[in-house]
C-alpha cells in the first residue's frame, strides 16, 4: 500500500508516452500543413491513416489481449461505412449541421457493427479452437457481397429495397437512387476530416489503454494465460470473450463511418479479405498486444508503400516485401518469442503426455 | 445432510467412459482423499464437480443444490473452489494479480483485503513476492498460489488435484501441513493424490478410484493398513 502515491503505474506512464506521442505528430501535421508544404497525396492519406491506426488497435484487442484470431476486420468496417453514410445521406436535409450528425452517425455505425459482432460472437466464441477465424473470414466476404448487391431507393410511395436488381426495386423512375449495387452509396456528406479522424484515434487509444489494464481486461487476459485456471477461479469466459470482441467490432464500425465519410462515393469492394489481413499485419508487426505499436506499424507501414510509388514507382512492392521481413525480424521481440516457446513448450507436454499414454 | 454429495456420476469423453457410475460425499469439516491410479478418472470427478466438462448422468449436491446444470462461473460462487492439476496459474500475470482473480466473484469486497492478509500469512514466501510475475515463480510457489488463489474466493469447500506433484520432499510436507491448517481454520478439503500415504495419513476418510469405479472406501487410519491398498498404491 506505501507503494501506491510514490509510483506511477506502469500502465498510466505507457499510456501517457502513446497520448504524448499521438498529439505531438498531430501538432507537426498540423504545421506543415498550415504551412502549405505538404504534397496532396500526403494530405489524401491523413484521414486513411488515421482509420488503419484504429482498425488496427481494435483488432488488437481481439488478437493480442484475447488471444482470438479475427480475419472479418473489413466487414465491420464496412457494416459501418454503410450504416453510418447511409443515415448522413438520408439525414443531410433534416441535420444539416455536421457537427450534430457526424457523432450520431459514428456512434450508429460503431452499434450497427457491434451487433453483428455479438451475434456471430455468440455462437463461435463457445467453441474452442481457431473457428473464429474461419467465420469472421466467411463473414467479411459475405457482408462485402451482399453490400455490392444492395439496391435502394426512395421516391414519393417511399423507400424501396432490393438485392438483385435496380429494375427488381419497383420504384417510380422520377426516384433517388441511394444504393446502387456495385457502384455504391453516393452522395455521402463529406464530414471527415483529419482533426475529427485523429480525435477519434485518441480516443480509440484511451479506450483501449482502460479497457487492458481494467478489471475486465484482467479478466480476459488470464483467460488468454489459461483458459482452465480462468474458468476455475469462476470467470465467466464466454461473456469476456463477447465483450473484446464486440469492442473490436464496435471500434472497426467507427473507423468504418470515418473512412466511408472521406469520399463522397463508397463501394463495398474495398472491404474485401485484403484488407482484413493488412490490418493482421499490422498488428502483428506492430507487437501482438502493444498498442502503441498498433498504430506505428499502420502509419509507417501504409506510408511507405505509397513514399516508395513516388520514388521508384514498380518495384515498389518488391521493397515493401523487403522492408516487411525486415521489420518482422526487429520485432521478433521477446514478446513474440515468449507466444512461440509457450507454444512449442505446450506442444512437447502433448507429446510426451500421449507417450505415457494418455489422451488429454 | 452432507455439503457434498455425488450420486451415480457418469461422464463421458465422445466414445470413452472415464466415471462409470461413482457417489461418494464429503460432510462438512472432514479431509477427504481421492486416490486412484493414472487415467483412474480423478481429474475427471474434480471437473465434473466444478463444472469444467459437463456429467452425462447422475447428481452433484453442494448443500442440497443440484450443480450438474450450473456453469462453471457460478459454481465459485457457490462456495466450491478448484486448485486444477498442474498448477495452472496465470503465467504472466503479478502474484498479487493473480490472487485478485481468485476473489473476482466475490461480492463482500469489504473482506477481500482482510482474506488476502490471511493468505499472505499462510504463504509467507507468496507475500515476499507480491510483485513477481507469477511464471517465474519456483514450482512449490507456484502451487501455493494456485492455492491462495482458491482460497481468495474464500470458499465452503476447496478441492484440490495433486497439490504435491512435482515437488521435493520437503515442499511436500509443507504443502500438507498447510492442507491441514486449512482445514483447521474452517474449510472443508477434497484431496486428489498419487501420494496415498501422506494424503491417507490427514485425510478422515478416502476413496479409492480404479479406472472410473469407486472400488474401496473406508477411514483412512483402516486403509492406510488395507493389504490391497499397501500393495498397489503404497509400494509396499
Ligand atoms: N479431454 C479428454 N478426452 C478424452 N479422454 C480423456 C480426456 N481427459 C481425460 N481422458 C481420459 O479419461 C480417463 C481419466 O482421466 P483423468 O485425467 O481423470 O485421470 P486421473 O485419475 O486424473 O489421472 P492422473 O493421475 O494421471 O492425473 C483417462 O483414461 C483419460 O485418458
Ligand atoms: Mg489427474
Amino acid at each position: 500500500m506505501k507503494t501506491k502515491s510514490k509510483l506511477i503505474k506502469p500502465y498510466t506512464k505507457k499510456s501517457f508516452i502513446t497520448y504524448a506521442l499521438l498529439i505531438a505528430v498531430f501538432t507537426i501535421v498540423q504545421l506543415i500543413l498550415n504551412f502549405g508544404k505538404m504534397s496532396f497525396m500526403m494530405q489524401s492519406l491523413l484521414v486513411p491513416l488515421c482509420v488503419y491506426s484504429i482498425l488496427a488497435v481494435s483488432l488488437n484487442l481481439t488478437v493480442g489481449i484475447l488471444g482470438e484470431l479475427s480475419l472479418g476486420q473489413a466487414g465491420f468496417m464496412c457494416i459501418g461505412a454503410y450504416s453510418g453514410a447511409l443515415f448522413s445521406s438520408l439525414m443531410k436535409e433534416a441535420i444539416p449541421e455536421a457537427m450534430v450528425r457526424f457523432p450520431i452517425a459514428i456512434l450508429l455505425g460503431g452499434l450497427c457493427a457491434a451487433l453483428f459482432g455479438v451475434l456471430i460472437g455468440i455462437p463461435v466464441l463457445r467453441l474452442r479452437g481457431d473457428y473464429l477465424a474461419i467465420v469472421t473470414l466467411a463473414f467479411g466476404e459475405i457482408i462485402k457481397n451482399i453490400c455490392a448487391s444492395l439496391y435502394l431507393g426512395k421516391d414519393a410511395e417511399g423507400f424501396h429495397l432490393s438485392i438483385k436488381s435496380a429494375a427488381d426495386m419497383n420504384m417510380a423512375p422520377d426516384g433517388k437512387m441511394i444504393i446502387n449495387g456495385a457502384l455504391g452509396l453516393n452522395g455521402t456528406p463529406k464530414d471527415s476530416n483529419f482533426t475529427v479522424a485523429f480525435i477519434i484515434l485518441l480516443i480509440t487509444v484511451i479506450i483501449a489503454y482502460n479497457f487492458v489494464y481494467s478489471r475486465t481486461g484482467r479478466a480476459v487476459m488470464s483467460i488468454r494465460d489459461n483458459r482452465i485456471a480462468a474458468e476455475s477461479v469462476g470467470l465467466n469466459i464466454t461473456k469476456y470473450k463477447l465483450i473484446t470482441f464486440g469492442l473490436t467490432a464496435f471500434l472497426a464500425g467507427v473507423a468504418g463511418v470515418i473512412y466511408s465519410h472521406n469520399f463522397s462515393t463508397l463501394q463495398a469492394s474495398k472491404f474485401d479479405y485484403n484488407m482484413s489481413i493488412l490490418i493482421l499485419v499490422f498488428v502483428v508487426l506492430g507487437g501482438i498486444g502493444s498498442i502503441r505499436g498498433s498504430v506505428i506499424a499502420a502509419v509507417v507501414l501504409t506510408l511507405i508503400p505509397e513514399l516508395l510509388r513516388e520514388t521508384i514507382g514498380n518495384y515498389r512492392m518488391l521493397f515493401y516485401a523487403v522492408i516487411l521481413i525486415a521489420m518482422m525480424l526487429v520485432t521478433s521481440n521477446s514478446k513474440l518469442k515468449g507466444r512461440i516457446t509457450a507454444y512449442t513448450n505446450k506442444l512437447k507436454g502433448l507429446i510426451k503426455k500421449e507417450k505415457k499414454g494418455e489422451i488429454k | 445432510m452432507a455439503l457434498l454429495e455425488i450420486n451415480d456420476l457418469h461422464v463421458n469423453y465422445g466414445m470413452i467412459t472415464a466415471l462409470k457410475g461413482i457417489s461418494f460425499e464429503v460432510n462438512e469439516g472432514e479431509v477427504i482423499a481421492l486416490i486412484g491410479a493414472n487415467g483412474a478418472g480423478k481429474t475427471t470427478t474434480l471437473h465434473a464437480l466444478t463444472g469444467l466438462i459437463p456429467a452425462k448422468s447422475g447428481s452433484i449436491k453442494l448443500n442440497g443444490t443440484e450443480l450438474t446444470k450450473v456453469p462453471a462461473h457460478k459454481i465459485v460462487e457457490m462456495g466450491m473452489a478448484h486448485v486444477p492439476e498442474g498448477r495452472r496459474i496465470f503465467q504472466h500475470l503479478s502474484v498479487l494479480d493473480n490472487l485478485k482473480l481468485g476473489a473476482y466473484t466475490r461480492k463482500d469486497k469489504a473482506n477481500i483485503e482482510k482474506d488476502m492478509q490471511m493468505v499472505y500469512e499462510r504463504f509467507p514466501r507468496l507475500a515476499e513476492r507480491k510483485s513477481q510475475i507469477a511464471g517465474t515463480l519456483s514450482g512449490g510457489e507456484q502451487q501455493m498460489l494456485a492455492m491462495g488463489r482458491a482460497l481468495m474466493s474464500n470458499p465452503k469447500i476447496i478441492v484440490m488435484d495433486e497439490p504435491s506433484m512435482g515437488l521435493s520432499p520437503i515442499l511436500v510436507s509443507e504443502i500438507f501441513d498447510i492442507i491441514t491448517s486449512i482445514r483447521k481454520d474452517g474449510t472443508t478439503v477434497l484431496l486428489v493424490e498419487q501420494n496415498a500415504k501422506k494424503a491417507l495419513a490427514i485425510a478422515d476418510r478416502a476413496y479409492v478410484l480404479e479406472t472410473g469405479n469407486i472400488v474401496l472406501s473406508g477411514n483412512a487410519s483402516d486403509l492406510i493398513n488395507d493389504e490391497s491398498i499397501k500393495k498397489a498404491y503404497l509400494g509396499e
